[in-house]
């Protein structure tokens, strides 16, 4: 068990290649912190440097209080999960689990109890004596984590260890992860591009972009407040409308339609304006936004009205009963707005003004 | 569907009789005496002279010097055919670990390097590979017999193919159980490649066992003939009136294919899986 310290961290390939910039990410011990972005975004080529399967080109790694940098693997005292479970396909389970013990020339009669224990725990005690072969995906999964377990390591590194189950198998298993993990109380390292199971797993998230940390944060904080445009339509789903709109005072013009702001707006000119379909809202009166439906997506608890607000595209979330019509209105509470820069597509606060205005406001009530 | 017609068999039964036929005639043939054979030419039929002339090749002080048999010439073939292929496994299966897991200047140069020997036979280096083993009083020994035959862009070839397609995860997952390059290769690469070795293992074995040339020229002293340089002396001796022994020859080319047939069919699961299956 231990905090991991990362520090102006940046990967160079062979040939010039960038693929991490600056990375400072403090991790408490105990923590579970998960990397999310889409393919390309570095979060593997981060992983892989805590691990030390890739060379640090810039910057430091500290596992504990210790610099890794020059560190061999074995010896950074962490335990990684991969993708394609890497289970040695000629020995048993057992063997697979005591392989890592063996090589650090464990005593046999603890690493007994260490296989027994991860496995009871992992419910694999019955799969002890067969080959990865005979296995489904999420048992040769489980062996994964039990390797990693018996180590009893500083860190967990996973390196999208779900990806390669079926739907329903990566919901269960992604609970046990979570589970196992408050359990051991291990620091734990979890990349993903699936922003659902980073949600769920995190007590921090990391979301990455271009090799950059886009934004770090508790998953509520990142979904209600995302850092940039990124970030909003990365995280959430469905993920969050993204309109081009003018600031003109009080009041925001999304194409044709005008929504009154009541002090929320942040700053004037050009915007784009993020709305959630969950925070839109139907509405009779003539003042909403109108909204022409092109296709629905029934999920069942949720329909999904995908159409236009003047001619940008705007998914709306309703509940499973809700009618859908033509010619409907849409509004929203100006608080659930959320404004980025036109150009940079960075946050641009919307709370400050707001506090203020209710603060005034509230003498006159 | 298609069901099988009469004339799909008789294509298969008359290729397999195509392939089979010259050995049956040479096991048949083996069993007449030599002047039976002199006289009457092949024969389809049973002899009666099978237990003595197997018998007379096995056992009976032949040669030269006559003091070599055929049981020693069997001998010294399976330890040539032995020892070349395990040795040529050894060194290929370590110049593939090195050339794909290690980075070192011109790595790809030298796969490469040893790559083009490939289109080099063996006859065209046989005599500066002499005199190297003449320089090292290898003659008329077992090893100057197999070790300059060792090195093997075929087997090279064929475990880097192996090792390239074992995934990059099992290599990171050694490195961080602990394992160095010295277990990974030991613990991990060897047991997954075993398909593959026996696939080598026959290829080689075989190739071996039918070397001619090189053990011909390696060895001058009788005690390490091979079977394939018996059954040429056995011809040897068309002199005066003497009759070739025919039916010899025939029962030293039969024993000499039994050790290849049989190793084909003991490690032939294994060699197609080799082949073909990669299950990593």
């Amino acid at each position: 068990m231990a905090a991991i310290d990362i520090s102006s961290v940046g990967k160079i390939y062979n040939g010039g290649v960038r693929a991490v910039t600056d990375i400072n990410l403090d991790i408490k011990d105990g923590e579970f912190i998960v990397l999310v972005g889409p393919s390309g975004c570095g979060k593997s080529t981060l992983l892989r440097m805590v691990a030390g399967l890739e060379v640090i080109s810039e910057g430091t790694v500290k596992i504990g209080d210790r610099a890794v940098n020059e560190v061999e693997p074995a010896d950074r005292d962490i335990a990684m999960v991969f993708q394609n479970y890497a289970l040695y396909p000629h020995m048993t389970v057992r063997q697979n689990l005591e392989y890592g013990l063996k090589n650090r020339k464990t005593p046999k009669a603890e690493i007994d109890a260490r296989v027994a224990e991860a496995a009871r725990m992992l419910e694999i005690t019955q799969y002890l004596d067969r080959k990865p072969r005979a296995l489904s995906g999420g048992q040769r999964q489980r062996v994964a984590m039990g390797r990693a377990i018996v180590r009893k390591p500083a860190a967990f590194l996973f390196d999208e260890p779900l990806s390669n189950l079926d739907a329903k198998l990566r919901v269960s298993m992604r609970g046990e992860i979570k589970r196992l993990q408050r359990r051991l109380g291990t620091t734990s390292i979890y990349v993903t591009h699936d922003q659902l199971e980073a949600m769920t797993l995190a007590d921090r998230l990391v979301v990455l972009n271009g090799g950059k940390i886009e934004q770090v944060g508790s998953p509520l904080d990142v979904y209600h407040t995302p850092a940039s445009t990124f970030v909003a339509s990365f995280i959430g789903s469905p993920a969050m409308n993204l309109v081009k709109a003018e600031l003109q005072g009080d009041r925001l013009a999304i194409g044709p339609s005008q929504i009154s702001l009541n002090g929320y707006a942040p700053t004037s000119g050009a915007v784009t304006v993020g709305l959630r379909a969950e925070d839109l809202r139907v509405v009779s009166s003539a003042e909403g936004m109108p909204f022409t439906v092109e296709y629905v997506e029934e999920l069942g608890s949720q329909r999904l009205a995908h159409g236009l607000v003047g001619d940008q595209a705007v998914t709306i979330a309703l509940s499973g009963e809700a009618e859908i019509t033509d010619g409907m209105r849409l509004s929203i509470d100006p608080s659930k707005l959320h404004f980025f820069d036109a150009e940079t597509g960075k946050r641009l606060d919307a709370r400050a003004p707001a506090t203020a205005v209710a603060a005034v406001a509230e003498p006159v009530a | 569907m298609y069901r099988t017609k009469f004339s799909d068999h008789l294509v298969l039964i008359l290729g397999s009789l195509f392939l089979c036929m010259p050995v049956v005639v040479a096991f048949m043939t083996s069993t007449h005496t030599a002047a039976d054979i002199h006289m009457n030419g092949l024969s389809l039929a049973w002899g009666d002279n099978f237990i003595a002339t197997y018998e007379k090749v096995l056992t009976q002080k032949g040669g030269f010097t006559g003091d070599i048999t055929g049981a020693r010439m069997v001998m010294n073939s399976l330890i040539l055919g032995v020892g070349f292929a395990i040795g040529k496994i050894v060194l290929s299966m370590m110049a593939a670990y090195a050339i794909v897991y290690f980075r070192f200047p011109m790595a790809t140069l030298s796969f490469w390097v040893i790559f083009t020997t490939l289109l080099l036979p063996l006859e065209v280096r046989i005599m500066p590979s002499y005199q190297v083993m003449s320089d090292l009083g290898l003659l008329n020994t077992y090893s100057g017999l197999i070790v300059p035959l060792l090195a093997s862009a075929t087997g090279t070839f064929y475990f880097r193919q192996f090792f390239k397609s074992v995934p990059e995860e099992l290599l990171e997952a050694a490195r961080i159980d602990g394992a160095g390059p010295f277990k990974f290769f030991i613990d991990i690469l060897v047991p997954i490649s075993r398909t593959m070795i026996a696939a080598i293992f026959i290829i080689m074995f075989v190739y071996g066992w039918n070397q001619y040339l090189w053990p011909m020229m390696m060895t001058t002293d009788e005690s390490f003939f091979t079977l394939m340089r018996g059954i040429k002396s056995i011809l040897q001796v068309w002199v005066g009136s003497n009759i070739p022994d025919y039916n010899e020859a025939f029962a030293l080319a039969v024993l000499a294919m039994l050790p290849p047939v049989a190793i084909v069919v003991i490690f032939q699961s294994w060699f197609i899986k080799g082949l073909t299956e990669s299950d990593k």
